[in-house]
């Protein structure tokens, strides 16, 4: 029978408590969902630009919502000020919660002042996807972009962030980086 | 014994999302008005102080005659302002806190755009209890 030893249903969500859940998806389902997501934005735009700015809002809205609730759960409450403080917590706790481990690396760019790099040897979301030849230089990882441009937007560190694939000596597939580059006002106030 | 207390909720564009009367004074036209003007003024004090902190609760902010501002900022710069006359610190910080948790889950739902109304009566419901049990 459906329904039978379920946990107790609440009538509206509001009610619900905000209990930490299920830690764990399932790889393949998700990998699934999110090929789909790919193809059907695929199916609604002209250009590969397009293409990543839609994966880019996509992962915007999930990057807003991981920042209030990773806040609430993860922090006690407490907001970040600082934009090494809001870096880290990107390097760190989300990258923990939404992939299982924090990520590769954090560099601070070397040619300008407000760029910075979170590095992956291979993003989670790119791990089942190949991205035929006559796409260029596109990249599901803008997925990926837009959840930490996201949780800077809304924490009051405007940046455009984009993906890049970074070819490495001796590897075959090449490593994903991050790249964060902060908007006029943040640079006006933080990098003096 | 009545006490005003106007509570509204101000998103990080500045638009004000949610709000509502929560005293138990009776309801006044004029009052709600000038209620209303005197929040959106705190706002410049506000934006101000959320950044020398990272509390998400920031006490009384401002003043006005015998009312007082109190505040608590989130994570996505969401701000919860109540006007009020002097009540005690930690009832509102309970009530605060309290409301940050049903904000959250409105806030969690995907098909929710941040920045917009909050037009749930649940929620609506929720908050006047809320009020009623902590202020």
């Amino acid at each position: 029978m459906i329904g039978v030893g379920k946990a107790k249903q609440y009538a509206n969500v509001l009610d619900k408590p905000l209990s930490r859940g299920r830690q764990e998806v399932s790889l393949s389902a998700f990998a699934f969902l999110f090929s789909e997501l790919v193809q059907y934005n695929q199916t609604q735009v002209d250009n590969i630009a397009e293409l990543e700015r839609r994966l880019e809002d996509a992962g915007y809205a999930v990057g807003a919502r991981v920042l209030e609730l990773l806040c609430h759960r993860e922090k006690g409450n407490r907001r970040e000020t600082r934009l090494l403080g809001i870096l880290s917590f990107i390097h760190s706790t989300v990258w923990k919660v939404l992939f299982g481990k924090v990520a590769d690396s954090l560099e601070k760019g070397t040619e300008h002042e407000d760029e910075y790099m979170i590095s992956e040897k291979e993003l989670l979301v790119n791990r089942f996807i190949s991205v035929p030849k006559d796409m260029g230089a596109f990249n599901c990882g803008a997925f990926v972009a837009g959840i930490v441009k996201g949780v800077l937007d809304n924490a009051g560190f405007p940046a455009v962030v984009t993906a890049h694939f970074v070819p490495i000596e001796g590897q075959q597939r090449p490593r994903t980086t991050i790249l964060i580059k902060f908007a006029e006002e943040v640079k006006q106030v933080c990098f003096v | 014994m009545a006490s005003t207390a106007c509570f509204v909720i101000v998103s990080k564009n500045d638009i004000p999302i949610y709000e509502a009367e929560v005293g138990s004074a009776p309801k006044k036209e004029d009052l709600a008005h000038q209620h209303q003007f005197i929040l959106h003024a705190a706002l410049d004090v506000v934006q101000d102080l959320a950044w020398t902190t990272n509390a998400m609760f920031l006490r009384s902010v401002d003043r006005f005659s015998d009312l007082v501002v109190s505040v608590y900022v989130t994570a996505v710069h969401t701000r919860f302002m109540l006007l009020h006359d002097s009540r005690s610190d930690d009832g509102i910080k309970s009530f605060f806190q309290e409301v940050h948790e049903l904000y959250i889950k409105i806030f969690l739902n995907p098909l929710y755009l941040p920045g917009s109304r909050i037009t749930s009566s649940h929620f609506d419901t929720k908050v006047r209890a809320l009020a009623r049990k902590y202020l």
